[in-house]
C-alpha cells in the first residue's frame, strides 16, 4: 500500500480544491521497536488484533517472521523489518519506508532493551556502552525522527518502555538503571517540547513482567503476563498518561525506593 | 536497506555523505494543503549538488523550500522531495558603511535584522512575519507595507548566485545575466537554488518608527488617505472589516509609519538593540502567548469574527484620536508573529482545516470598483473573509511579478472540510472579476488558480520567456512543486 500522495491538483478539473491526504482515512499505523519477544511482541499482537497496521522491528528476523505468521489471521497487517537499534543511521530511511508502506504513523513504541547479566564487581565498559546504545541510543534516534514527523503532522503518540530500575542507582546493574533513567529524562523532555504540537509522549515503567528478560530471576513478585502489560500500556498511551507504572502498584514501590536515604540504600541488595 | 544518501554519486568531497534528511509532513503555511515526504537539508554547495544527484538517481523532483511561509503550495511537492535550504544560514558579510549584506540562502529575515539593526540598518523590505528565508523571499519576490515606496524584496537585491540544475553556479545581477536575474527573482524556485544573495539594506537612525492610526469609514476614505500620503509615508497598511456592509463597506484602520530622522531619537543605541525590539512573551504580563490561539479559536466562526472585526474597528476609532506613537521596527513589521501559531485558531487537523489568503493586485483605475464588488460578493455568498488587508503597490521589472501600479486586497478565508468546494468555486468567480479588471495574483499566497490563469494576467512575452528559460536551464524538470504543476505546467512530473 503506497502512501496516498497522488496530487489531486494535477487533475484537469478547474475548480477542484487540492485535497491533502485525509489523516482519518485508512487504518491507523504503529511502529514497535523491539518487537521480537516480551512486551514488544505482545503489543504487536494486540495492535494487529485491533486492526492496526504494525511495523514490527527487532534484531532477530526469524522471531519476527514467526510473529507475523501468528498474526496472519488478524484484521491488522504486520510488516516485519530486521533492525539493530545500534544502527542509528538507518532510522530516517526506515521511518520513511514504513510510513510509505503503511500510509500512516500514529503510534511509535520503543520497547527495545537488553539487561545482560552483570557480575557483582564487574566493570565492563564495552558491555555497558553497548547496552546504552541499545536501550537508549536507539530511542534517541527513533525519538528524534518521530518527533520530526509527529510535530509536523501535529498528531501522534510516542511511547517509551523504561523501567522502575531507572528510579534509583542500584548495585545490580549500573548501566541498565542508568540507561532507563536516561530514557525517563529524554522522554519527559520530548513530552514537554512536543505538547504544543498535539503530540503525546508516554513513559512506561514496568515492574516484573513474565518475559525472557526476567525468566529465572529469583524473588519475583506481582508478576503479570506480557499480554496484560501490553493492554495496560496501550490504555495508558491512549489515555494520555505521562508516566505509568505497570501494574500501578509499582508506583508505591517507586515512591518508597526513591525515599530511602542513601546511607540505607547502599546496604540493600536487590 | 534502500540506497541511502551516503553514497551520492558525483560527490567525491568528504563530508557530503550524510546530508541531513527526515520524513515529515510538509505543508503550506495556511495548512490547507500538504503531504508527507522526504525533506533534504543540505548545509553547503557540495551537499546541495549531492541532493540534485540523488533526485536524479531516484527519478524524482525537488521542491525548493525556505521557511515554509507561503500560504499555499509554493513549497509543497507531494510527488517528490522537499529541498529545505534553511540549514545554509550563514551571514557571509555585512558592510556597515554601505549597508550591503551577503547572505546564504537560508538566512531568515529574523537573523538578518537581528544582525544589522544594532549597526543601524534595517532590511529595505520585510514581510509581515520574520521567518521567511532570503532565498524564499527572493524566489517569491515578497513585499512589505512599503511596496508603494521601495518596491519588492527583489528590488533590494544587488546580485545573487544561482545553482542551476546542471550544477553550474551562475552569478546574476542587473548587468550580468540580467535576464536570469529578472526571471529567478519571483521565479518560484523553478530555475535554480539561490546560494548567495547580496542585499542592500537601509540606514536607520532609531530602532523605532513613528506610527499614526487613521480610522476610515469606508474603502474610498482609505484609498484617499493612502494616495494622499504615498509621498510622505514610509509604510502604509490598511486593515479592513470585511463584515461591514452598505455605506460602511471597506471600513477599517490605516497604520501610517515613518522612520525617525537623525536626532529624533534621543537614545538610538538603546532602541536599536535587539532586546528593545523583542515582542513580549506574555500578554498583560502573565498570559502565555503560546496559548492565545486557543482563545482565538473560540471566535473563529462567522459570528465570532464579526464581533472581533466590529470591536477592532471601534478600538481603531479610539486609537485614531491619539497622537502618533513610537513603535519598534519588529513590533510594527511582524504583526503576524505576535501571537505564535495563531493560525491554529483555524483548526489543526492537517490538510483539512486551515486558511487561504486570496490576494489580488489591481490597477489603480479599477481598484475601488473591483474591491467593493469582491466584498459584496463575499457577503452575498456568506463566505466573508475573517481578515482583510489593503496595500498600495508599484510595478517592478521582474518577469513574474505580481506588482502593479495600484492596490492589493488580501482576504483570509477559513477552510473547512464542509466549505472547501464552495470556497474554491467562490474564489474562481472572484478571479474572473479580478482578471477582467486587469488584476494579478501572487503565488506566495495563492492556492486557487488553475493552469490557464497565469497566461491571462502575465504579459505574454514575459511568461513565454520564463517558460523558455525553464526548459533551457532545467530541461528534465528537476525543480517542481505542487504550485508549478497546478498553475504553470500541468504535464510536469
Amino acid at each position: 500500500m503506497a502512501l496516498r500522495m497522488v496530487s489531486p491538483t494535477r487533475s484537469e478539473s478547474i475548480q477542484s480544491p487540492p485535497q491533502s491526504q485525509a489523516p482519518r482515512e485508512g487504518s491507523p499505523g504503529a511502529i514497535v521497536i523491539g518487537a521480537s519477544s516480551g512486551i514488544g511482541a505482545a503489543l504487536v499482537r494486540r495492535l494487529a488484533a485491533e486492526g492496526w497496521s504494525v511495523a514490527a522491528l527487532a534484531r532477530r528476523g526469524e522471531a519476527l517472521e514467526e510473529l507475523a505468521r501468528e498474526c496472519a489471521g488478524q484484521p491488522g497487517r504486520v510488516l516485519v523489518i530486521a533492525h539493530d537499534t545500534r544502527d542509528t543511521s538507518q532510522v530516517p530511511e526506515l521511518l520513511e519506508r514504513i510510513a510509505r508502506e503503511q500510509g500512516r504513523v500514529d503510534l511509535c513504541i520503543y520497547a527495545a532493551g537488553v539487561m545482560p547479566k552483570i557480575e557483582r564487581q564487574s566493570y565492563d565498559t564495552a558491555l555497558d556502552l553497548d547496552m546504552l546504545a541499545i536501550n537508549f541510543g536507539g530511542l534517541v534516534a527513533w525519538g528524534n525522527a518521530i518527533a520530526g514527523l509527529f510535530r509536523t503532522q501535529r498528531s501522534g503518540i510516542l511511547v517509551g518502555i523504561s523501567s522502575i530500575a531507572g528510579d534509583r542507582g542500584r548495585k545490580g546493574n549500573p548501566m541498565y538503571g542508568a540507561s532507563k533513567a536516561a530514557m525517563d529524562h529524554y522522554l519527559e523532555a520530548l513530552r514537554n517540547r512536543l505538547a504544543e504540537f498535539n503530540v503525546h509522549v508516554c513513559t512506561i515503567k514496568p515492574g516484573y513482567i513474565d518475559t525472557a528478560m526476567t525468566r529465572g530471576m529469583p524473588g519475583l513478585f506481582w508478576l503479570i503476563s506480557a499480554d496484560q502489560a501490553a493492554a495496560t500500556i496501550l490504555a495508558a498511551a491512549r489515555g494520555g498518561a505521562n508516566l505509568r507504572y505497570v501494574p500501578w502498584r509499582w508506583k508505591i514501590v517507586g515512591l518508597v525506593i526513591k525515599s530511602i536515604p542513601s546511607f540505607v540504600f547502599r546496604k540493600l541488595n536487590f | 536497506m534502500e540506497a541511502g544518501l551516503a553514497q551520492a554519486p558525483g560527490s567525491d568531497v568528504p563530508g557530503v555523505s550524510g546530508v541531513e534528511h527526515a520524513f515529515e509532513y510538509v505543508e503550506g503555511w495556511g495548512m490547507a494543503v500538504g503531504a508527507h515526504g522526504r525533506v533534504l537539508r543540505p548545509r553547503n554547495l557540495e551537499q546541495l549538488r549531492a541532493c540534485f544527484a540523488l533526485a536524479r538517481r531516484e527519478g524524482t523532483t525537488l521542491g525548493l523550500r525556505g521557511g515554509g511561509n507561503s500560504y499555499g503550495d509554493a513549497s509543497v511537492n507531494d510527488v517528490g522531495h522537499a529541498l529545505d535550504c534553511s540549514r545554509m544560514d550563514r551571514i557571509l558579510g555585512f558592510d556597515a558603511r554601505t549597508g550591503i549584506a551577503t547572505l546564504e540562502a537560508g538566512v531568515t529575515i529574523e537573523k538578518l535584522w537581528k544582525h544589522i539593526l544594532p549597526l543601524g540598518f534595517w532590511p529595505r523590505v520585510v514581510s509581515g512575519t520574520m521567518f521567511p528565508t532570503a532565498a524564499g523571499a527572493a524566489a517569491m519576490n515578497i513585499h512589505g507595507k512599503n511596496n508603494f515606496a521601495v518596491g519588492t524584496f527583489g528590488d533590494a537585491i544587488l546580485e545573487f548566485d544561482l545553482l542551476l540544475a546542471s550544477g553550474e553556479l551562475r552569478r546574476c545581477s542587473r548587468s550580468e545575466h540580467a535576464d536570469l536575474f529578472h526571471a529567478a527573482i519571483g521565479g518560484l524556485g523553478m530555475l535554480g537554488v539561490f546560494t548567495r544573495i547580496v542585499l542592500q539594506t537601509k540606514r536607520v537612525h532609531s530602532g523605532e518608527l513613528s506610527v499614526r492610526a487613521i480610522s476610515t469609514r469606508n474603502l474610498r476614505e482609505m484609498m484617499e488617505y493612502m494616495d494622499a500620503h504615498r509621498g510622505d509615508a514610509d509604510y502604509l497598511v490598511g486593515w479592513v472589516d470585511c463584515f461591514a456592509a452598505g455605506e460602511a463597506s471597506g471600513r477599517g484602520l490605516i497604520h501610517h509609519a515613518n522612520y525617525l530622522h537623525e536626532g529624533e531619537d534621543s537614545d538610538p543605541a538603546r532602541t536599536l538593540s535587539v532586546a528593545h525590539q523583542e515582542l513580549p512573551a506574555n500578554i498583560l504580563g502573565v498570559f502565555p502567548k503560546g496559548e492565545v490561539w486557543r482563545i482565538l479559536s473560540l471566535f473563529n466562526n462567522d459570528l465570532g469574527m464579526r464581533l472581533v472585526n466590529l470591536a477592532k474597528y471601534h478600538a481603531g476609532r479610539l486609537e485614531a484620536h491619539h497622537e502618533p506613537h513610537r513603535q519598534s521596527h519588529a513590533g510594527f513589521a511582524f504583526l503576524l508573529d505576535y501571537v505564535p501559531n495563531w493560525k491554529w485558531a483555524y483548526g489543526r487537523e492537517r490538510g483539512r482545516r486551515g486558511l487561504i489568503q486570496y490576494q489580488s493586485f489591481v490597477p489603480k483605475e479599477r481598484a475601488h470598483e473591483l474591491f467593493t464588488q469582491l466584498l459584496e460578493r463575499c457577503r452575498r455568498a456568506r463566505l466573508v473573509p475573517y481578515l482583510g488587508v489593503f496595500k498600495r503597490h508599484r510595478p517592478d521589472p521582474f518577469w513574474l511579478t505580481h506588482a502593479v501600479d495600484g492596490w492589493s486586497f488580501a482576504m483570509d478565508f477559513k477552510v473547512t472540510p464542509q466549505n472547501r468546494e464552495r470556497l474554491w468555486r467562490h474564489c474562481a468567480e472572484l478571479t474572473e472579476l479580478v482578471l477582467a479588471a486587469g488584476g494579478r495574483f501572487y503565488f506566495a499566497k495563492d492556492l486557487v488558480l488553475n493552469a490557464k490563469d497565469p497566461a491571462r494576467f502575465y504579459p505574454a512575452d514575459k511568461l513565454e520567456r520564463f517558460l523558455a528559460l525553464k526548459r533551457e536551464l532545467d530541461p528534465e524538470g528537476l525543480f517542481a512543486t505542487n504550485l508549478w504543476r497546478r498553475a504553470f505546467s500541468p504535464d510536469a512530473r
